[in-house]
């Protein structure tokens, strides 16, 4: 393990910088964090979370994927993937660096989705411990420690120092680039401070939620659960919660006429939108309800009935804090698992 | 050298066009060098586009015994297929396959009776089948094809159908037609119906569907109440669908994706799924 004070933080994104661009959680002019590019003067923000999860960073919101020449009869495709280049993610939650494996279970798997594969391969995240858990906080209940996040580097900050261990390879080069300006350190602030939050930890009220009742092959036991009409009866489809999931990875595929040329791009959809699954004969979830449903279906029995019971959800509590409605997947669990309290 | 993409499609070329019916058009597909555009087997679909309007899937209609070119029987009824339906021949659109899983023709289908049953244009994907079974004869029992339409005009690979199936040895067609025409003496009825008035035997026999959500619903009753067993029973569906891959997140009936776990699915499969398609 490597410390260096917390003065020297400007002077390490500054090392890193020299090597690779460095993102970071910095705040907006809202007072909100979201994740920047760093620069000088721009600082880590305190927040617990950003607003929008770093799925973007492998899974961007839109991106171009080809692009077309037609000119009479004929067609050009041409290839627009170019060569990504090194970077870091700095301060990644815990919660967030899971849905990074739930997002790999979906694109690198075969036939691997080269456009996530390639900024995946180039992407080194540098976790941040939690010490605020905020009461939205739910990544225990999916078996995600706040206080020791996975990365290629874990980070822990104390009041005047952070401390980083490379876990990866691509880790060691991270460390490598802040040698200078770290020194060895030994683990007593950390582990108190681990234990510090699991006190937090523990007392959070979502503390005792859990998965038991849900997983791959309950299928029958749920889809048909009369709870779901009420559940879903006040969703208004805007697709927020699909939006600040850092796991939810549906995709849209469209054609832009530039007046050039046709560019054919994907952008993040929702299952949450009427025509996400119309077709030209019919829609085969047409009312919200149904639309409600896949969402958490997919999340606590579809995903992990395909994934070795791994859920599809991280627990990071945005969708908590984002629906308009106040509706979200604690309810659900609440509601459909069983559980009264 | 980028890697491998599955969405980035090839070039195919349109090389002929057939009017079937009134809203039905058949499309010869081949590469620009005049090849075929990739190897499939029976059941499996490719995604077909046109850059600026879209893309869509679709049963790859020809048997994968033809080794030339791959036929797409498109009916009239969105963006795209109104677009293929203006195409001419020379017309390049742009093609990626194949996707799904196949009908299980030499795992399963092979040694036993085959009772096909479509509907409209849901001849498309078991007109792969059939020509595969036809192709390959000694391997496979009686044939018996049940197919129908709206009327005589929108029976599907009708000169086929006279001329080269009910000319085969073995092979029986059943025609039917929902109305009384002019010029048509042979059965009418809805599909359902008539699977019962024929009275299939099931021994040794699988039956393969095809046709709209309607006519599958109550030909499935029809031959479980003629005794057909559920694993005895196969049909292939069809939703929405962007990546073809099982990753775009939309054609999922529970945990299977239409688009990778079927469009083929054994009816005791089907029936484990939430009635969600």
């Amino acid at each position: 393990m490597r410390k260096c004070s917390l003065d020297k933080l400007q002077s390490v994104f500054a090392a890193v910088n020299e090597k690779m661009p460095i993102y970071l959680p910095a705040n907006g002019s809202d007072g909100k964090a979201v994740y920047t590019k760093w620069a000088e003067g721009v600082e880590l923000s305190d927040s617990l979370n950003t607003v929008r999860s770093p799925k973007d960073f492998f899974f961007p919101q839109t991106e171009n994927m080809m692009e077309f020449k037609t000119e009479g009869k004929t067609i050009e495709i041409i290839d627009v993937r170019d060569e990504k280049e090194d970077f870091v993610i700095f301060g990644v939650r815990a919660c967030d660096v899971k849905s990074f494996e739930i997002l790999d279970r979906v694109f690198l798997t075969d036939p691997v989705d080269s456009f996530y594969a390639s900024r995946r391969e180039h992407g080194i995240i540098v976790a941040m411990a939690c010490t605020k858990p905020s009461e939205t906080c739910f990544c225990q209940t999916f078996g995600i420690d706040a206080t020791e996040p996975m990365g290629d580097v874990s980070a822990w900050k104390t009041d005047k120092e952070i401390f980083f261990k490379a876990n990866t390879e691509k880790g060691e080069a991270f460390m490598k680039a802040i040698e200078a300006l770290t020194e060895d350190a030994d683990t007593k602030e950390v582990e108190a401070q681990k234990e510090a939050t699991k006190k937090i930890l523990k007392k959070l009220p979502l503390a005792e939620l859990d998965t038991k009742a849900f997983g791959g092959g309950k299928t029958s036991e749920f889809f048909n659960h009369p709870a779901w009409a009420e559940l879903s009866e006040s969703c208004l489809g805007c697709g927020t919660c699909t939006f600040v999931c850092p796991t939810c990875q549906c995709y849209d595929i469209k054609d832009f006429n530039t007046g050039k040329g046709v560019i054919r791009f994907r952008c993040w959809d929702s299952c949450m939108y009427s025509d996400f699954t119309r077709m030209a004969h019919g829609n085969n979830r047409n009312s919200q309800k149904e639309r409600f449903r896949q969402r958490f279906m997919h999340k606590l029995v579809y995903y992990p009935e395909n994934n070795e019971g791994i859920f599809g959800c991280v627990g990071c509590g945005r969708c908590l804090s984002k629906c308009p409605i106040s509706m979200n997947i604690v309810k659900v669990m609440k509601k459909i698992g069983g559980e009264t309290k | 050298m980028m890697m491998e993409e599955t969405l980035i499609p090839k070039i195919g070329v349109i090389t002929d066009v057939r009017q079937d019916t009134p809203d039905i058009k058949t499309f010869r597909v081949v590469t620009p060098e005049g090849k075929k555009a990739f190897d499939h087997r029976p059941g499996q679909c490719a995604m077909l586009s046109i850059p600026g309007v879209g893309e869509a899937m679709f049963s790859i209609t020809s048997s994968p015994t033809n080794t030339e070119f791959m036929e797409f029987s498109i009916k009239k009824c969105g963006c795209v297929t109104e677009w293929l339906h203006q195409a001419e021949v020379g017309q390049q659109i742009t093609i990626r396959g194949p996707y799904g899983n196949p009908f299980p023709v030499d795992e399963v289908f092979a040694g036993h009776n085959m009772l096909f049953v479509a509907g409209g244009v849901g001849l498309a994907p078991l007109r792969s089948v059939i020509n595969y079974c036809r192709h390959y004869r000694d391997r496979y029992g009686k044939i018996d094809i049940v197919y129908g339409s709206r009327s005589k005009d929108d029976l599907l690979d009708y000169k086929e159908i006279i001329d080269e199936w009910m000319t085969d040895a073995g092979v029986n067609v059943h025609l039917t037609i929902d109305r009384e025409q002019e010029d048509w003496d042979g059965h009418v009825g809805f599909v359902p119906n008539y699977v019962k008035e024929l009275n299939f035997d099931t021994e040794n026999k699988i039956a393969v569907l095809c046709g709209p959500p309607i006519m599958i619903k109550f030909t499935l009753e029809g031959l479980k109440a003629l005794g057909f067993k559920e694993t005895q029973v196969y049909t292939t569906l069809e939703l929405r669908m962007k990546c073809g891959v099982g990753k775009c997140g939309r054609c999922n009936v529970g945990s299977k994706y239409v688009c990778k776990d079927g469009p083929v699915f054994r009816l005791d499969q089907l029936d484990a799924l939430p009635d969600e398609y």
